[in-house]
C-alpha cells in the first residue's frame, strides 16, 4: 500500500491547479495526476513544429479571476502578460475593418447610431453581467433543501435584479433567455458589427447567433471586463502555458504533489463511497476524497463507471449536451501576416472574421448536419507580436478558432481534416492575400483531436454548453452542482461545473472551498 | 369499414377465439393494448374454482422483457432492491425496483430462463428505464411482451391437472422454481408462481401455440372443475394475499406527476424486499437515508369491522383526524373477513392503535355511512398450507 493522501486531484488542468493549491495551503496533503506529459489541461503551450510553439487550446486570457491572481501570489510564481485591454478587430473583405474596445467601436462608414448604441448596449449588458458574475463567486444554490447559505444566496440573487430598476430589469428579463441575433437586430445597423457580436456570443459553443440562451453565452463573455483589473483581453507571456506554469509553481510551493503521465483507469470505490484510485499502469493510491478535473462524463461513465450510480444520475449525465464544434488552426509564417487594411500597430490585436450574423447562422448551420462550414468564422490570435519567445526571431506564429467543425463530421475526420485545412487557409487569405506563401507548418486541431489531447469528452472544452438547462444549479446536473456528487468523497472542480470554463478558475477555487466545508479532516 | 391490423388499438391475446366463446358477460377491461375478461359468467364461481378447484386466467399482456448478457445477474442487482446473486436458472424471484428517490417504479418477477438469459415480468412497461440502467452493463435488453404468452394456472386441484396434461414431475416444482416440458412440439415453460396466494402454476409459450394449449389443459382439467377466471375474481384473490399492485395500491413512480406521492418499498411493507448489502443499486441513497430517518406511511393489512367493503375509505384515528385511506378492500370469502390495504400516515397502523374507516353504502338510494373499527393483521389475509407443500396433496 502507498501513500496515503488527503485529497487526490485528477486532472492538472488550470481548475484542477487551483482547487489543489486552495486545499494545500489548508494544510491538506494533496496528489494530483494527471494523464498528459505537462501540466495544464487545455491551458497550455506546446510545440506543434520545430521552433514554433502555440497556445494548444485556449489561447487569449479573458476571463481568468483576479481573486486568483491574488489569493495564490501568482505574479511572484511567475505569470505575466506580454499584452493587456486587446481591442478586437472585426475585418471585413474591403479593409474597412471596425475596431471594438470596452465602450467603443470605431471604422469608417460606421454611423454615428451605431457608435452610440454600441457604448450603450455594452454598458446595459455589463450591468446585467455584474449580476451574474457575484453568483460566480459562491456555490450555486440547490432550490429543494432548505438551506441557509442557499437561500441567502437565492436571495442577494433576486434583490439584485430587483435593484436594477424597473427598466433595467424588464430588460433583463426580455432578453435574458433568448438570442442575440433578434436583439441585435433592434439596436444595430452596421452588419459586419453586428457579425462579430454575435461572433462573440457564439465563440466555443454549440450555438449559433439565432439559437436561444445567446444573450447567456454573451452576459457570460462580458463577465471578463469586470473584473477589477479591467484586463479584458490579454496574451499570457510565454503563452497560455505560462499561466498554468504559474499554477503549478504556486501548489508546488503550497506543498501540493504533482505527477504527469500518469492517467487514471478509474476511481476506486467501496460500494458509494471513494476510497481511491487506480492508474492505468496499475498502481492504487489510498484517499477518502477524490477531486475529478475531468469532464463530467468522463468523470462518471468512466472514472466512476455508470454501473456504480444510480440510473436517474446516469441518464442526466449521459444527457449533458457537450459536442464540440470549434477547432483549432496553428500557422507557422516566415513573417508577420498582411491582413487588409490592419496596420502593423493592430495586428497583436484580436482578430476576428465574422463579416455579418448571417454568415454566421450560415456557417453553423452546415454544423448541424454535420458538414463543416464552407465559409467559417474565426478568433485570431498571433501573439509572436507580443511574445518572441514562441518562435524564431522574425518568425511568427498565428493561433485561430476556427467555427464550426462537428465533432462527428459525417464524413469522417480523417479524409476531411486536410480539406477543412485548405478551406480555412482560402479564408484567410480572402483578408491576407499573401498569406499562404509564409506558411511553413500548419496543424489543424478537430474536436476529436481536442478530445483525445486533452481527454474532453467530445472536445467541447467548456466541458458542457453554457445554456440555462446546464447553467448555475443545473451545472453539470442536479445532485452535482454543488461541487459535491452522489458518490461519497468525490467531487468535481472542473469547467462542467458552475460557473464553468474559459480559464476563469472560479470552478476550481469554488470546489476548494465547499470540499472544505464538506469534509472536515485532517 | 374495417381497421386494418396494424391500426387496432385494442389486441386480442391469443387465447382471444376461446376467451371470448366462453365469455357470457360480454364485460371487458383494457390491461396495457390488450383486452381481457373481467368476468365469464358469475364472478362467485370463479372465486371458488381458485380456491376449491382449478382457475385459468389469461396473462397475455403482462410485460416481459428478456434480458440477456454475461453482466445480467449484475444488471438485474443495480436494477432491483433485492439481492439478485442468489437467482439461479430455473428459479424466479420477486422484487421491486425504484428510482433514484428510492419510490418504487413496479414490481414484478424474474424468471432466470437459463444461464445468462432472465425475464422480468411486470405490469407497466419499463424499457426506458431499463435501457437507461444498462449503461455500462454487457446487457441486452429485449421486449418479448408479444412473443409469449402465459396462462395461470391456480387452484388446489391445479397441479392434478397438469399432471393429467402428462407434465411428468410438474409435481415435484417447488415455489418460485420453473421448468420446461415438450409440448405440441416446442417447449413450455412452467413456473410455480401467481398471484393468487395459492397452490398455483404459470405456463409460458410461443402464442402460435396458444390455442392448443388451451384446449389441452381445459380437457385435462375438466374432472378437477376447471374454469376460466376473468379480472374480478384474480383481484379479490390478490387482497385476500395481501399482494399489492401497481396502480391501485401505488402509483408507479414514473407517472408521479405531484412531488412526494410516490412509495417507498418500506412504506409498502415491503422492507423485506430491500438489501442493502450488494453494489449500489437503484434507490440506496434515498432509502439508506429513509431507513435512518423515518417513512412518511405504513401500509398495513386491515380487518375491518361488518361486511361492508371499505373501498375507498378514508382512515381515521381516535380523534377523527384523517390519518390515511384505504388503497384496496373486498369481503373475503375464504377468511370470512371483511379486509382492506391502506396507507397510513406515520406513526399510524401500530398493532394497537384505535383506527376507523369511514364506510358509505346505499340501500335502495338510501345512504348509510358507518364508522368501521380497524384491526391490524400481520401476514396475509388467507395462507393456505398448500400454496407451499411440495408435491401438493391430490384434492
Amino acid at each position: 500500500m502507498s501513500k496515503q493522501y488527503d485529497v487526490i486531484i485528477i486532472g492538472a488542468g488550470h481548475n484542477g491547479l487551483v482547487c489543489a493549491t486552495y486545499l494545500a495551503k489548508t494544510g491538506r496533503s494533496v496528489l494530483m495526476v494527471e494523464a498528459n506529459k505537462q501540466v495544464g489541461g487545455a491551458a497550455i503551450t506546446r510545440e506543434f513544429s520545430p521552433g514554433y510553439s502555440v497556445s494548444a487550446c485556449a489561447h487569449l486570457l479573458h476571463l481568468f479571476h483576479p481573486q486568483i491572481v491574488s489569493d495564490l501570489s501568482l505574479t511572484n510564481h511567475g505569470l505575466k502578460l506580454a499584452a493587456t485591454d486587446l481591442h478586437t478587430i472585426a475585418l471585413a473583405a474591403d479593409g474597412d475593418h471596425l475596431t471594438l474596445t470596452r465602450n467603443s467601436v470605431n471604422g469608417n462608414g460606421l454611423s454615428a447610431s451605431d457608435r452610440t448604441a454600441y457604448s450603450e448596449f455594452q454598458n446595459k449588458l455589463r450591468r446585467f453581467a455584474r449580476i451574474m458574475q457575484k453568483t460566480f463567486m459562491v456555490r450555486p444554490p440547490r432550490l429543494v433543501h432548505k438551506n441557509m447559505t442557499d437561500l441567502m444566496n437565492l436571495a442577494k440573487l433576486g434583490l439584485s435584479v430587483r435593484m436594477l430598476g424597473r427598466d433595467d430589469m424588464r430588460e433583463l428579463l426580455r432578453i435574458g433567455a433568448i438570442n442575440i441575433f433578434d436583439v441585435l437586430q433592434e439596436d444595430f445597423q452596421s452588419e459586419l458589427l453586428k457579425g462579430v457580436m454575435g461572433f462573440d456570443a457564439v465563440l466555443g459553443s454549440n450555438l449559433g447567433p439565432r439559437s436561444p440562451n445567446t444573450i447567456l453565452t454573451y452576459l457570460y463573455r462580458l463577465t471578463g471586463q469586470l473584473h477589477s483589473n479591467g484586463s479584458a483581453i490579454s496574451v499570457p507571456s510565454g503563452g497560455m502555458g505560462a499561466v498554468t506554469s504559474s499554477l503549478r509553481a504556486a501548489a508546488e510551493a503550497a506543498g501540493v504533489e504533482i505527477r504527469t503521465d500518469m492517467p487514471v483507469k478509474q476511481v476506486l470505490l467501496d460500494v458509494d463511497t471513494v476510497t481511491g484510485i487506480e492508474t492505468n499502469s496499475g498502481e492504487q493510491i489510498n484517499s477518502a476524497i477524490v477531486v475529478s478535473n475531468a469532464d463530467p462524463k468522463t468523470t462518471f461513465l468512466k472514472l466512476v463507471g455508470a454501473r456504480n450510480i444510480e440510473t436517474g444520475f446516469v441518464r442526466r449525465i449521459d444527457n449533458i449536451r457537450m459536442q464540440g464544434k470549434a477547432a483549432k488552426l496553428h500557422l507557422a509564417l516566415d513573417g508577420k501576416p498582411k491582413f487588409k487594411g490592419v496596420d502593423e500597430n493592430q495586428l497583436g490585436h484580436r482578430i476576428v472574421i465574422a463579416p455579418s450574423l448571417t454568415y454566421v447562422e450560415r456557417a453553423f448551420d452546415h454544423s448541424k448536419y454535420g458538414e463543416y462550414s464552407n465559409h467559417p468564422a474565426m478568433e485570431i490570435s498571433i501573439p509572436t507580436i507580443h511574445d518572441d519567445s514562441l518562435a524564431p526571431t522574425g518568425k511568427h506564429v498565428l493561433s485561430a478558432i476556427i467555427q464550426y467543425a462537428p465533432y462527428d463530421l459525417r464524413a469522417g475526420w480523417e479524409s476531411q481534416r486536410e480539406s477543412f485545412k485548405q478551406l480555412i487557409v482560402d479564408k484567410l487569405a480572402e483578408y491576407a492575400p499573401g498569406i499562404k506563401d509564409q506558411i511553413s507548418a500548419s496543424e489543424l486541431m478537430v474536436p476529436p483531436d481536442i478530445e483525445k489531447e486533452f481527454n474532453i469528452h467530445g472536445g467541447h472544452w467548456h466541458h458542457g454548453e453554457y445554456t440555462l438547462d446546464q447553467f448555475m444549479m443545473l451545472r453539470p446536473v442536479p445532485g452535482a452542482a454543488q461541487y459535491a456528487t452522489p458518490v461519497n468523497g468525490l467531487y468535481l472542480c472542473g469547467a462542467g461545473s458552475h460557473p464553468g470554463g474559459g480559464v476563469m478558475g472560479l470552478a476550481g477555487r469554488n470546489a476548494s472551498i465547499e470540499i472544505l466545508l464538506r469534509e472536515k479532516v485532517a | 369499414m374495417t381497421v386494418r391490423e396494424a391500426d387496432k388499438r385494442v389486441l386480442q391475446t391469443p387465447f382471444h377465439s376461446r376467451t371470448s366463446a366462453l365469455c357470457e358477460t360480454n364485460l371487458w377491461s383494457p390491461w396495457k393494448a390488450y383486452t381481457v375478461v373481467d368476468c365469464y359468467s358469475v364472478l362467485t364461481n370463479e372465486y371458488f374454482a381458485i380456491r376449491n378447484a382449478t382457475a385459468v386466467f389469461d396473462l397475455t399482456p403482462m410485460t416481459k422483457y428478456r434480458i440477456t448478457g454475461k453482466d445480467g445477474l449484475a444488471y438485474l442487482d443495480k436494477l432491483m432492491t433485492r439481492k439478485m446473486g442468489k437467482l439461479s436458472p430455473g428459479r424466479v424471484m420477486y422484487s421491486v425496483w425504484c428510482n433514484d428517490l428510492g419510490h418504487v417504479l413496479d414490481d414484478g418477477t424474474v424468471f432466470h430462463l437459463k444461464e445468462n438469459h432472465w425475464r422480468l415480468c411486470s405490469q407497466e412497461r419499463h424499457l426506458d428505464w431499463l435501457l437507461a440502467t444498462a449503461m455500462g452493463f454487457d446487457v441486452d435488453i429485449d421486449d418479448e411482451t408479444d412473443d409469449v404468452t402465459g396462462l395461470a394456472v391456480q387452484g388446489p386441484t391445479s397441479c392434478q391437472t397438469l399432471k393429467t396434461m402428462n407434465l411428468q414431475g410438474v409435481e415435484n416444482l417447488k415455489p418460485f422454481q420453473l421448468k420446461y416440458f415438450p409440448f405440441d412440439g416446442t417447449e413450455l415453460m412452467v413456473s410455480r408462481t401467481g398471484f393468487t396466494g395459492d397452490l398455483g402454476y404459470e405456463l409460458w409459450i410461443a402464442p402460435a401455440h396458444a390455442e392448443t394449449l388451451w384446449d389441452a389443459l381445459f380437457a385435462a382439467g375438466k374432472p378437477y372443475g376447471i374454469l376460466p377466471i376473468g379480472t374480478h375474481a384474480l383481484d379479490i384473490v390478490r387482497i385476500e394475499a395481501g399482494f399489492i399492485q401497481a396502480g391501485v395500491d401505488f402509483v408507479p413512480a414514473l407517472e408521479v406527476v405531484r412531488a412526494g406521492r410516490g412509495r417507498s418499498p418500506f412504506e409498502l411493507g415491503l422492507d423485506w424486499l430491500v438489501q442493502f448489502d450488494k453494489p449500489v443499486f437503484n434507490g440506496r441513497k434515498a432509502l439508506l437515508e429513509e431507513k435512518e430517518k423515518g417513512s412518511r406511511y405504513r401500509f398495513v393489512r386491515l380487518d375491518v369491522e361488518g361486511n361492508k367493503p371499505a373501498n375507498e375509505s378514508f382512515i381515521y384515528n381516535g380523534k377523527k383526524e384523517i390519518v390515511g385511506h384505504v388503497t384496496s378492500a373486498t369481503w373475503s370469502p375464504s377468511a370470512k373477513m371483511n379486509i382492506a390495504l391502506a396507507s397510513l400516515d406515520m406513526p399510524w397502523g401500530r398493532t394497537d392503535d384505535e383506527i376507523y374507516t369511514e364506510v358509505y353504502y346505499n340501500r335502495e338510494l338510501q345512504w348509510n355511512r358507518l364508522m368501521a373499527r380497524c384491526r391490524v393483521v400481520g401476514g396475509a389475509f388467507f395462507d393456505p398450507p398448500r400454496r407451499r407443500k411440495t408435491p401438493p396433496l391430490n384434492y
